[in-house]
């Protein structure tokens, strides 16, 4: 669905993007995790061709990406990380807006309106200007949007970012919901939940670069089943463990107060970086 | 693609509806203040040969508001939309051309800078103008609004800031509005400073307006350079646009 190859994209001295490889496959739910920084928005706006890459190819459905390709965008819907809807117009008329800029007869654009609105149940504020919904209410509406003209591929650039914890939830089960009718997600995250428990494949970036690629149990199995964390002074120490029993036995040898708990994409990260993806 | 441009322009005057009472208000203010102060104050008594002053400055006045409601109309809301609301990325990564986009923008453009114009000369009738209108007047009016229109689009996809954004009118939009023949003849200047200004836009718009209104032959150079100037910035619009980030 999505191949990407060498790509780079340089901003004077930084080194946003640097020779990115990477493929998503139809019918998946991809993320891209990394700390803010890693290069994850730079990859999402190339692909939707806000901007242009300094190297390297990107593909979707077989052709190859760029602002002028215009069949790509009907294919792709976009949500992208700023809350870029009109704050002076209603829902409605933002939904209106992109049914017309993507051409969709009068009839089907209005039934269409109508039934996205109540899938993210948003039907009683339809009339409402957006500049007085809530945070969570706008990223519904985008996902509205980005779904009005029916693409098979839907990008998203962190997705959650600076919602409720519920409000998050609902996100995700509405994510699972497109996914479970064929729709591709690629979406970025720098919230290790969210790539873990949504995710069927991981890509983790750090400054430009893919360091890691796989299932979450792929991901995991490479730094070890189970974590003991350890508190010495402020900080905390991080000690792998293959199986169960050779936690056990590390944590008994140990004087202080202990925590043993199975392994996340955090300590895939921390391995690989030496960092914490929050940091 | 008039469809695309179509869905544009329409965006906007959706958004020009739901404020259309402080639009309407603020375009009345300026041209107004100019009537009364240039008009009214300061040529009440002055004479033009056989034109009143006040003949006379209106066509420079309607060059002017059309020159700054055309430019605003692009240049702040584009600039808003592209680095604050980010509200440009929507259309940006719509199946629609660059050229509708920018078509789109400019249209609406035209439309406020054509709207404020017809309250001017609405407002000079009041006044007690004499103002000789045709098809040519419009022609002349509606170069100007495009040109303007489309220099708010080069600078909005340029700039890289809401304050250099209004640098950029400082140093661009407010000498052209007294230096360019609105207020008096660009013959008045010593002769280098007046083929300096002969080279702004605006002064053509001044020109081809007062020529027209006034009935004093058919101001074919202007015409033509107010063309040259909607042809360039145009396709300039369409180049920083298709670059744009």
């Amino acid at each position: 669905m999505i191949e990407i190859s060498g790509l780079c994209k340089y901003y004077k001295e930084v080194k946003a993007v640097d020779h990115l490889d990477m493929t998503v496959q139809e019918g998946e739910i991809f993320g891209l995790l990394g700390p803010n920084g890693a290069g994850k928005t730079t990859t999402m706006r190339i692909l939707t061709t806000l901007a242009r890459p300094t190297a390297g190819k990107v593909y979707i459905n077989g052709r190859e990406v760029s602002r002028r390709e215009r069949r790509i965008k009907n294919e792709i819907g976009v949500v992208s990380q700023t809350e870029n809807l009109d704050v002076e117009m209603t829902a409605r008329e933002n939904m209106e807006l992109h049914g017309r800029l993507f051409k969709i007869p009068v009839q089907e654009r209005r039934e269409q309106i109508e039934k996205l609105l109540a899938f993210v149940d948003l039907t009683e504020r339809a009339d409402t200007a957006v500049g007085r919904f809530s945070g969570g209410m706008k990223r519904r509406l985008m996902i509205a949007r980005a779904l009005l003209h029916s693409p098979r591929l839907i990008l998203m650039d962190e997705p959650t970012v600076g919602l409720d914890p519920q409000v998050r939830r609902r996100i995700w089960d509405l994510i699972r919901s497109l996914n479970s009718e064929r729709i591709t997600v690629l979406l970025t995250t720098h919230y290790i939940e969210e790539a873990e428990l949504l995710c069927h494949r991981v890509g983790i970036m750090n400054k430009g670069k893919l360091i890691a690629l796989g299932t979450p149990d792929e991901l995991k199995k490479k730094v070890g089943k189970f974590v003991v964390e350890v508190p010495n002074h402020n900080e905390t120490e991080y000690h792998v463990c293959e199986e169960r029993g050779e936690a056990l036995r590390y944590a008994s040898a140990m004087q202080k107060d202990i925590v043993i708990r199975e392994s996340n994409l955090e300590d895939v990260f921390i391995e690989l970086t030496g960092r914490k993806v929050g940091d | 693609m008039i469809t695309d441009t179509y869905t544009v322009f329409w965006r906007e005057m959706v958004l020009l509806r739901k404020k259309f009472k402080s639009f309407f208000a603020g375009s009345m203010v300026s041209p107004l203040l100019y009537l009364l102060s240039f008009g009214w104050g300061l040529g009440r008594n002055i004479q033009f040969g056989t034109t009143s002053y006040l003949d006379f400055v209106v066509p420079g006045i309607i060059a002017l508001s059309a020159m700054n409601a055309s430019y605003n109309a692009t240049g702040a809301s584009l600039n808003v939309s592209r680095l604050y609301y980010k509200t440009l990325e929507e259309f940006l990564a719509a199946p629609i051309s660059v050229c509708s986009l920018v078509l789109g923008n400019i249209f609406s453009g035209c439309f406020r800078g054509l709207f404020s114009s017809v309250i001017i000369i609405i407002f000079s009738y009041l006044f007690g103008a004499h103002l000789h209108l045709n098809i040519w007047f419009f022609v002349s009016l509606l170069l100007t609004c495009f040109l303007f229109a489309a220099l708010g689009l080069v600078a909005a996809m340029v700039v890289n800031s809401h304050e250099d954004m209004s640098r950029f009118a400082t140093f661009v939009i407010l000498p052209m509005t007294f230096l360019c023949g609105t207020f008096f003849r660009v013959e008045k200047y010593p002769p280098l400073v007046a083929a300096l200004v002969q080279a702004l836009p605006l002064t053509h718009s001044a020109v081809s307006l007062r020529a027209i209104a006034l009935n004093t032959g058919f101001p074919l150079v202007s015409l033509l350079v107010l063309a040259a100037y909607a042809a360039v910035l145009f396709a300039l619009g369409l180049w920083v646009t298709y670059r744009v980030e």
